[in-house]
């Protein structure tokens, strides 16, 4: 499998990268390096597997119900770009 | 008019009853200043660690036992990818190939012409998920104002099949699902407040062509704009087939203003959300054991009580489904039979159903902040079936334990002299007097006409204040009319 410049385009839409003509070819390569070393992987048998999300077999530990953040808006708010009413001010969304 | 076939799926947005929030120790109270409870791991700081918050696993379980659904040994946590600015990571932690829960199902009241049937909806899953923040558009300067406040919140994200064929179908079934989610304590079901949310996909086709392509309405916080929504989303997608267009995919809002539905502007690419197994979380497993315990302390649910309640207490199954729709009926009724006994059962419920409610209503309060308790309730109601009270006295009773001026229905009787007169000998004196002084009305009677009669039952209620017992009065009358 390998991806064409217009796949390639779409990707970096979706991941909101711009990417000039010569980028684009370059960045395909790379991906298409990639999609060969998994094409190696999936040549592997995995018949009676099962599919896991994880490498390691280890489960989510939890967490008990207690609030325990401290209110720290002043600080996170002082290296934002622009902020406003306690608000984070970004550029106008429509919908 | 050509018959047309409407096919209806919801998804459920409920928030889960948590004091902190999904992946951080951030407190989820509502209606604190904007970002004073969104913490480092919630406004996406580098370097921060999502941890699960076992409370909003407990509440999918309580969930998938109360619909009977398969709850999944182990489940995923996957990232789904869009950029938003109330999403600071880029995507939300949500479950995807694996959700939580799988199957199950929630049966509602329909009506098919005038007979209401059951119908059972089928769940395909039920998956947490965190919440986004709110966007905020109004007042800034042309700018935005992002509030992280909900970002994180638990959500338990609730799909059905495309069972239901008609608006009211739909909203029975979210009111059923608002009822059950409350029941079971794992939300607070404020719509108002956004703990409650549906989409509603909507299709029409011919009955028995393949499924018609699906609009899906966004956001609907109310039962009325759902029912609203929906009604006007088919009438809109009837017209544009039968004038020969097409309807494409798309996610549309509902205006409640215009009480219109419209397309959202938004990119062909936008549902591509790249989902794939969040690398920060683990599988989340839930052992036999864990499921056990959740169910020990699982409230006993609204069918279970209402076949209960038929069952053991002879309620009609009307009567029953009705004290039913709210846990806190259920329980008001339930403490108010254990004080007043089984064999009064009934006209508990009809007090409930009658007086109470009517002015719970009239006055815009939940059963749960009553100002007559279950177990005043209780009280008057033995003194109703012990003889003591006319249900003309039993209203005026009421109406003191509304306004909070006494402890039980004993006392005011006691200090308002509203006993009722059930003593013959005390009765008697006051018919022959009122019998004295009519005797027009005696001979009317006797030429036949039964409208005298009740006159005279009139003037001996009369003069009695209302307290003597009306049928040993019509009984006394009676027996002196003829003798």
């Amino acid at each position: 499998m390998s991806l064409n410049p217009e796949e390639v385009r779409r990707i970096a839409q979706l991941a909101r990268l711009e990417l000039s003509p010569q980028e684009t070819g370059r960045i395909g390569d790379q991906l298409n390096g990639i999609l060969t070393f998994v094409e190696q992987l999936q040549a592997v048998d995995t018949a009676g597997v099962t599919p896991m999300a994880h490498a390691i077999d280890v489960v989510q530990r939890l967490r008990t119900d207690v609030a325990t953040e401290p209110d720290r808006r002043d600080a996170f708010q002082a290296i934002a770009p622009e902020t406003g009413g306690g608000l984070y001010l970004v550029p106008k969304v429509i919908e | 008019m050509s018959q047309w076939e409407v096919v209806i799926g919801l998804e459920t947005h409920v928030q889960l009853q948590t004091k902190s929030k999904i992946f951080s120790g951030a407190s989820t109270a509502f209606g604190a200043e904007p970002n004073r409870q969104a913490c480092a791991v919630d406004i996406a700081l580098p370097g921060v660690l999502p941890v699960l918050n076992r409370e909003a696993v407990v509440c999918a379980i309580k969930f998938g036992l109360a619909v009977d659904g398969d709850i999944a040994s182990r489940s995923i946590f996957a990232r789904k990818n869009y950029f938003y600015p109330d999403l600071p990571k880029g995507y939300q932690i949500s479950q995807y190939e694996i959700p939580v829960v799988a199957g199950g199902g929630l049966d509602i009241k329909v009506s098919r012409g005038d007979t209401p049937t059951d119908k059972r909806v089928r769940l395909t899953r039920a998956h947490l998920e965190e919440d986004a923040g709110k966007s905020l558009h109004e007042d800034f300067h042309g700018k935005t104002g992002i509030d992280l406040n909900r970002a994180g919140t638990p959500l338990l994200e609730i799909v059905t099949e495309p069972d239901m064929g008609s608006s009211a179908e739909a909203v029975a079934y979210a009111k059923a699902l608002h009822s059950l989610v409350t029941w079971i304590g794992i939300c607070d079901g404020n719509m108002q407040e956004g703990s409650f949310r549906c989409d509603a996909n909507v299709s029409v086709r011919r009955p028995g062509a393949p499924l018609g392509t699906r609009r899906e309405i966004k956001n609907l916080n109310s039962f009325r704009f759902l029912q609203q929504a929906i009604d006007y989303e088919i009438g809109w997608q009837i017209n544009e087939i039968e004038e020969g267009r097409k309807i494409h995919q798309a996610t549309v809002l509902f205006d409640p203003d215009t009480g219109a539905t419209r397309a959202m502007r938004s990119k062909e690419d936008a549902h591509d959300y790249r989902y794939f197994p969040d690398p920060d979380l683990l599988p989340l497993e839930i052992t036999p054991a864990w499921i056990d315990e959740v169910k020990a302390g699982l409230p006993e649910l609204p069918q279970a009580m209402q076949a209960r309640f038929e069952a053991e207490y002879g309620l009609s199954a009307y009567d029953a489904a009705v004290i039913t729709t709210q846990r806190a009926a259920g329980d008001f009724f339930q403490l108010a039979v254990s004080v007043a006994g089984a064999e009064n059962a009934k006209l508990i419920a009809n007090w409930m159903q009658g007086e109470l409610s009517a002015r719970l209503n009239r006055e815009e309060r939940d059963i749960a902040d009553s100002p007559i308790s279950a177990v005043q309730l209780a009280g008057m109601v033995r003194r109703i079936a012990d003889g003591t009270l006319s249900s003309k006295l039993a209203k005026e009773v009421f109406d003191a334990l509304w306004n909070l001026e006494a402890a039980d229905a004993d006392a005011v009787i006691e200090a308002r002299g509203l006993k009722q007169m059930s003593d013959a000998s005390a009765i008697e004196p006051i018919i022959d007097e009122v019998l004295a002084a009519n005797p027009k009305s005696i001979e009317e009677f006797r030429a036949g006409k039964e409208k005298a009669f009740n006159a005279l039952v009139g003037q001996v209620m009369k003069a009695t204040k209302g307290k003597a017992n009306p049928q040993q009065v019509n009984d006394l009358l009676r027996r002196k009319l003829a003798g």
